[in-house]
């Protein structure tokens, strides 16, 4: 009971601290304009982040494994969503066309290549992944690669004028978009019979499959809806890019990692959380302290994360793993 | 059981074979060759801690830069001897190895990937940053050059004394304790192995390994260290290459040596590989199809030859990592 108890103090101590930052946000916003803006444009790339940091996390949860092949995955339904786009669907036909295509494409590589190796070890699982993300690159690269090529932004450039305070249309629309794909996963996982059965597939899958859950299927589908979670993220990247590049999602995710062990790769709210608190601080230190170099931003969040997880190994939100020796 | 070559056949074989390689190969077959040798040290280093310790890392890149950059500037700054740089370059590494270990293996499993992610990333951004010491983007170049046999001969002379090294290490009680954390901690704590002792053991022995493979690795490109080299592609073709090379045999790991040695040298003119998209494609797919086949990695083929020749279905020994992954 005693340790229970101090794993509780730990949690509100770290919503506190959250919710602190949180209040110490908005209170310089609302004394400076630069910070505003920055905050805004922070707190929708970090939502980019913890979308494609909820697509590793719905797969890690299910199967412990990280899938290094998500940004690639996430890059290549871009391209297709650009292939389409030149086939003559507008922008946001084309977005929910590739919607469905991520989510078949998921479900389809969950069943071929790593539904075999899934029960052999993490290792070979996790290797498996990283041959995807080579195999990715150099597919995108042979049917795409050579010459420049961009997505029409369907945002535009143009900036709203809140009190002041300039925010692009995109930062609305980025953020506006990957709530809504957000809201949609969990409004999936808290409300429908197959929500709740992909939940109990991950917790306990023996338990599971002796309650006629079909685990496999689940598994499958968690795939598809991680890679579709990724291609909203890919899209709403997208735009913030000068044209289309195979090596474009390969920072977000490394952003996406960081925000997923932050907030402990257990906790889909975590991953969020951790997207947005990344995102600010990664806007905010590019506005404020010259000092942060580009080269340094990388291993300056890596250090922070590392930190973190020296502290608390499992994230901030994960769970405490009970383990018996 | 399996049956294969005894070691006093297969070791002195290879050994024999490349003692010759240079007299016959031409001068770029044989710095292929000594590239092969280059990546047989870090491939070798690496299967260390995946294959025999279980744990995972995706940051070994980080300690070939470390020990290529070691050596680089030494030779740069002091004129060292090459040789004594790959020494100087396994200390340090063994060291780095040591220290990152030490907090990184409280984590396990995909935490530990990331961390080791974490480095792979960063190191290759330090001499960004201190460029004056490390020569920035520029990166550093060493007055001394070596010709592709001597390159040859380094490369190989290492990899044999480091194989030895290894097959000591692994034969005895540290191996022992090495496979028992693999293959279940909590046996492993039960029969008195100190887990944590021991993973950060196979840590740091495994970064000095890549350690001298970065410095062997600078050499072999004329003396020259720059960031580039070092990226996290690097690091992902170690684990790939140990993970091709399966578990604990000779041929696994010159073959996975092979494996990320030669492809990346593949000439233009060949089709389909010779381009840079084509040799994605190709890794890419040999990599999946190699974990979907052959559990055992290439080490895992001639068991696997006979147990399907056999008609049996049995699986080869899966290189396992039950205990430190799952919870």
């Amino acid at each position: 009971m005693e340790r229970l108890k101090t794993a509780d103090v730990g949690q509100v101590a770290i919503a506190v601290v959250l919710l602190a930052g949180a209040i110490a946000l908005l209170v310089c916003s609302l004394g400076s304009t630069k910070f505003a803006t920055s905050t805004v444009a922070g707190v929708a790339l970090g939502l980019v982040y913890g979308s494609l940091a909820l697509a590793l996390v719905l797969i890690y949860q299910a199967t412990h494994v990280i899938n290094f092949a998500q940004g690639e995955l996430a890059m290549f339904t871009t391209y297709i969503a650009y292939q389409l786009i030149q086939w003559g669907l507008s922008y946001w036909e084309a977005f929910f066309a590739t919607l469905a295509i991520a989510f078949l494409l998921g479900t389809v590589l969950q069943v071929a290549v790593i539904r075999p190796v899934q029960h052999r070890s993490v290792i070979a699982t996790v290797i498996v992944t990283v041959g995807l993300f080579i195999l990715i690159d150099g597919v995108v690269n042979w049917i795409w690669g050579g010459s420049f090529r961009s997505l029409p932004s369907p945002f535009g450039i143009a900036s709203y004028d809140v009190g002041g305070v300039p925010i692009e249309h995109l930062w609305v629309w980025q953020a506006g978009v990957v709530l809504a794909g957000l809201a949609g996963v969990w409004a999936l996982f808290r409300f429908t019979k197959l929500g709740l059965a992909m939940r109990a597939a991950a917790l306990r899958p023996a338990s599971a499959a002796l309650a006629g859950v079909r685990v496999e299927v689940m598994l499958a589908i968690g795939w598809g809806l991680a890679a579709l979670l990724g291609a909203v993220a890919g899209l709403m990247t997208e735009p913030s890019q000068y044209f289309l590049d195979q090596a474009f999602m390969q920072p977000i995710l490394v952003y996406a990692f960081a925000a997923a062990a932050l907030g402990g790769l257990e906790s889909p709210a975590g991953a969020v959380v951790g997207g947005i608190a990344i995102g600010v601080l990664q806007t905010l230190m590019v506005g404020y302290v010259p000092q942060i170099t580009s080269e340094l931003q990388l291993p300056l969040a890596f250090a922070l994360i590392l930190a973190v997880l020296l502290v608390k190994p499992n994230g901030l939100f994960g769970r405490r793993q009970v383990q018996r020796v | 059981m399996r049956r294969r070559l005894p070691a006093v056949v297969s070791v002195p074989g290879v050994a024999g074979v490349l003692v010759v390689l240079p007299f016959i190969l031409s001068s770029y077959h044989t710095f292929l060759a000594a590239e092969v040798g280059v990546f047989f040290v870090a491939v070798l280093g690496l299967n260390i801690l995946t294959g025999y310790t279980g744990q995972i890392s995706i940051g070994h890149g980080a300690f070939m830069a470390i020990g290529g950059y070691t050596t680089a500037v030494m030779s740069r700054d002091h004129h060292t001897n090459l040789i004594l740089t790959i020494l100087v370059a396994f200390a340090i590494c063994f060291v780095v190895g040591l220290l990152f270990g030490l907090p990184a293996l409280r984590l396990s499993g995909a935490y530990l990937a990331l961390a080791t992610f974490a480095l792979a990333i960063s190191v290759p951004q330090l001499p960004l940053q201190w460029s004056r010491y490390l020569g920035g983007s520029g990166g550093v170049q060493s007055p001394e050059t070596k010709g592709n046999v001597w390159i040859y001969g380094a490369a190989w002379s290492v990899s044999a004394v480091l194989f030895l090294l290894a097959w000591l290490i692994l034969r005895g009680r540290v191996g022992r304790a090495f496979r028992a954390v693999r293959d279940s901690e909590i046996a492993a704590v039960a029969s008195g192995v100190e887990i944590g002792v021991y993973k950060t053991l196979a840590f740091g022995i495994s970064a000095a390994y890549c350690g001298a493979a970065g410095a062997l690795f600078v050499i072999a490109s004329n003396g020259f260290a720059q960031p580039d080299q070092f990226n996290v592609a690097l690091s992902l073709q170690l684990l790939i290459g140990a993970a091709v090379a399966g578990l604990g045999s000779l041929w696994g790991i010159l073959a996975g040596a092979a494996f990320v040695g030669l492809l990346p040298n593949i000439s233009p003119s060949v089709p389909i590989i010779g381009s840079e998209q084509g040799r994605d494609v190709v890794y890419g797919l040999l990599v999946v199809l190699v974990m979907l086949v052959l559990p055992g990695g290439l080490a895992g083929l001639p068991a696997r030859l006979r147990s399907l020749r056999r008609g049996l279905n049995r699986k080869s020994k899966p290189v396992k990592l039950r205990g430190s992954s799952s919870q």
